[in-house]
């Protein structure tokens, strides 16, 4: 089991009320309300937290980027790796991950891994998202054409690392004259690279088709089980038996020493207005041509106010009820970890821990009983359950390195 | 041509692509290249035209439902390129080219082509230029209707082409027209960098039309093109949005049928 610390780094203290008046927090919220003195605070408690985390023994350190929103501060998730990469000497460094879309240079992004894998001495993973319909607009990156750039960026990133240069790549969207970094990654054939996601059955059945891991973000035990149904089919057209080491799990969860304050710290994971990426415009959210033509309807219908969001939108309790939100000390939520391990078998897992105005000494409290008390527990139940990790099981890095494929099942007549 | 284009549908290939066209009327041949939002059934401004003229009105491939687009396509000029062909595959050698907004871009596209192949050019709030002033509006900011809205200066104009609850099919072709519009006209948005020097070879006679309350396109577009097109006419349409073929359709005709004649 490959155990993990999470925070979006909340920009907490912008003026919620300006916001509400807005009617948006997201895409087009004014950066007037952007402090940058509070911003120099806030990133360097967050910088505290991942050093303290790697202290008491959290095995990697997620991270992830977004852009013109206060829900999430990392503008580029490279800049703390690289941070991490030089001040951290055990913990992995998760990147979940880059958006590959909003590269204008793939091999400017595969240098930069490059030189974050060999700083940290071989601990980055290297995670790859499509990133969000607002970030596709605040990068001016062309949504229609966002799954095409995807694939393409992350053919000719591990090209990068894996070819010898120079050589040309002509793609239907980049095109570079000359591949020929001087930054290789460290680890070999190249660093693990995991996929993250909510709702898009197109990127899981791409990352089971490249062997990825694929982490499911804070989805409801229901919908996890859903997602692991469809890689494992995908698996099996692939030629090999889907396991923990490909299945990791975000979960939002706040461990304190006493349950009131516990819960109460986590309704902060709905600091804004009961929406954790912001409140947003559906066209913003899903730009025409970003999400699947079979979901157009329902998020036409969605933008119009003339049917729930397709993405979901659950209270506090529903959360709690539904375990996506656990609070609690370490006794009562390690039992309901449980659940969700054994309901769902991922041989990687986040915890989100703060989120909104947890104050940083209460992150501490938090990310100190996670460390442990929380996860020394977690790593007796995954030996229960024999819940691997992707680096325990070994696994290949990709397909192209997997060595043994099963020709697929012949179809029943 | 009553009420609409029931009954006047076609469809042919070109470029492998399949083009559906609305052609009604006998005349010299007119092709009314429409707006971004896509093709509204309701064409009262083509059938006045209809009346004297071969009215050919295509719907761009890709903006609407069951119109298959062209995954090849990356630029409003390959769509002018495009419509080249589609004359060509009909005969017709030399015709008027009606453009509205977006339209008005493809138009000026194909003008500027082919200039000897262009009989009238008839350029309404079009889209296709960079303005001096302002921008052209960015419907990836604002919702579906919100979006149709702004090219009405009457709402009751909005409401008698597309109903003041615009259906679900009318979102979805909606969301359909945007994806294409974001495919060959994402950035920059809505203009060409390239089209104001070509439209120096334009020789045909030019009416550039704009509403005098377009919130879409701003007048400084159809400023430009009064000034670049060598052999042009301004007019503006008071009281009026950018959509002026559906919110003043009869005006537009007027100006339209004295400009090519009857």
């Amino acid at each position: 089991m490959h155990l993990m610390y999470f925070t979006e780094q909340p920009m907490s203290t912008y003026p919620a009320d300006k916001g509400l008046e807005f009617g948006a927090t997201a895409l087009m919220f004014s950066n007037r309300y952007f402090d940058p003195v509070d911003g120099s605070r806030l990133y360097n408690e967050f910088l505290e937290q991942y050093l303290y985390a790697e202290e008491v023994g959290i095995d990697g350190i997620m991270l992830n980027e977004h852009h013109n929103a206060p829900f999430c501060m990392q503008a580029k998730a490279n800049i703390f790796a690289a941070i991490l990469a030089g001040m951290t000497e055990k913990v992995k460094i998760v990147m979940l991950g880059n958006p590959l879309p909003l590269a204008e240079n793939p091999v400017r992004l595969a240098e930069e891994l490059a030189m974050i894998d060999m700083i940290s001495k071989g601990r980055l993973v290297s995670g790859f998202v499509r990133g969000g319909g607002q970030e596709q607009l605040a990068a001016g990156v062309n949504p229609a054409y966002n799954r095409e750039r995807f694939e393409e960026a992350h053919d000719l990133v591990v090209r990068a690392w894996t070819e010898t240069g120079p050589f040309r790549f002509e793609g239907r969207h980049y095109q570079n004259r000359v591949v020929n970094p001087w930054a290789v990654p460290l680890q070999k054939p190249y660093p693990r690279v995991w996929v993250p996601g909510v709702i898009s059955r197109e990127t899981i059945v791409w990352a089971a088709e490249q062997r990825y891991p694929y982490i499911a973000l804070n989805t409801s035990i229901a919908d996890t089980k859903k997602i692991w149904q469809v890689y494992d089919d995908v698996a099996l057209e692939c030629g090999y038996e889907a396991g923990p080491e490909n299945r990791g799990y975000l979960i939002q969860v706040h461990v304190s020493d006493n349950e009131e304050k516990a819960i109460e710290n986590a309704r902060q994971f709905r600091w804004m207005q009961g929406e954790f990426t912001g409140l947003a415009h559906p066209v913003w959210s899903t730009p025409s041509g970003y999400s699947s033509p079979r979901n157009r309807r329902a998020f036409v219908e969605f933008a119009a106010g003339r049917r729930a969001n397709p993405r979901g939108q659950t209270s506090f309790e529903q959360q709690m009820e539904d375990l996506r939100i656990i609070a609690g000390t370490p006794d009562t939520v390690v039992p309901k970890l449980r659940r969700i391990l054994e309901e769902t078998r991922p041989g990687i897992l986040a915890l989100w821990g703060n989120d909104g105005t947890v104050s940083q000494e209460d992150s501490m409290t938090c990310i100190r009983m996670i460390g442990t008390e929380v996860f020394p527990a977690i790593r007796e139940i995954a030996k229960e359950l024999d819940l691997k990790s992707p680096f325990e099981a070994d696994a290949p890095v990709s397909i192209k390195y997997s060595t043994d494929l099963k020709a697929p099942a012949a179809a029943a007549e | 041509m009553a009420g609409g284009c029931d009954g006047y549908w076609q469809e042919t290939e070109v470029a492998g692509v399949p083009v559906r066209y609305c052609r009604c009327g006998t005349g010299s041949p007119v092709l009314i290249l429409h707006h971004d939002i896509g093709c509204p059934d309701r064409a009262a401004f083509a059938e006045a035209l209809s009346g004297s003229h071969d009215v050919l009105m295509p719907v761009h491939p890709g903006f609407g439902l069951g119109s298959e687009r062209a995954e090849w396509m990356r630029s409003v000029r390959d769509l002018a390129v495009l419509y080249r062909g589609l004359l060509a595959k009909l005969g017709i050698g030399r015709a008027s080219l009606v453009g509205l907004g977006f339209g008005g871009w493809v138009a000026a596209e194909m003008a500027s082509m082919a200039p000897a192949d262009v009989d009238r050019l008839v350029l309404v709030g079009a889209m296709g230029l960079q303005p001096r002033e302002g921008f052209i509006l960015d419907q990836a900011l604002v919702g579906y209707i919100d979006y149709a809205e702004a090219f009405f200066k009457d709402p009751a104009a909005f409401d008698a082409v597309y109903g003041r609850e615009p259906t679900n099919d009318q979102l979805e072709a909606w969301d359909i027209c945007r994806e294409m519009c974001f495919r060959i006209a994402w950035k920059p948005y809505m203009y060409s960098q390239t089209l104001a020097p070509l439209l120096g070879s334009v020789t045909a006679p030019a009416l550039v039309v704009h509403g005098a309350e377009d919130e879409v396109v701003p007048a400084d577009c159809a400023a430009q093109y009064a000034a670049t097109l060598p052999n042009s006419r301004l007019e503006t349409v008071a009281d009026c949005g950018h959509a002026v073929a559906l919110e003043r359709p009869e005006a537009l005709a007027r100006l339209v049928l004295d400009f090519i004649g009857e």
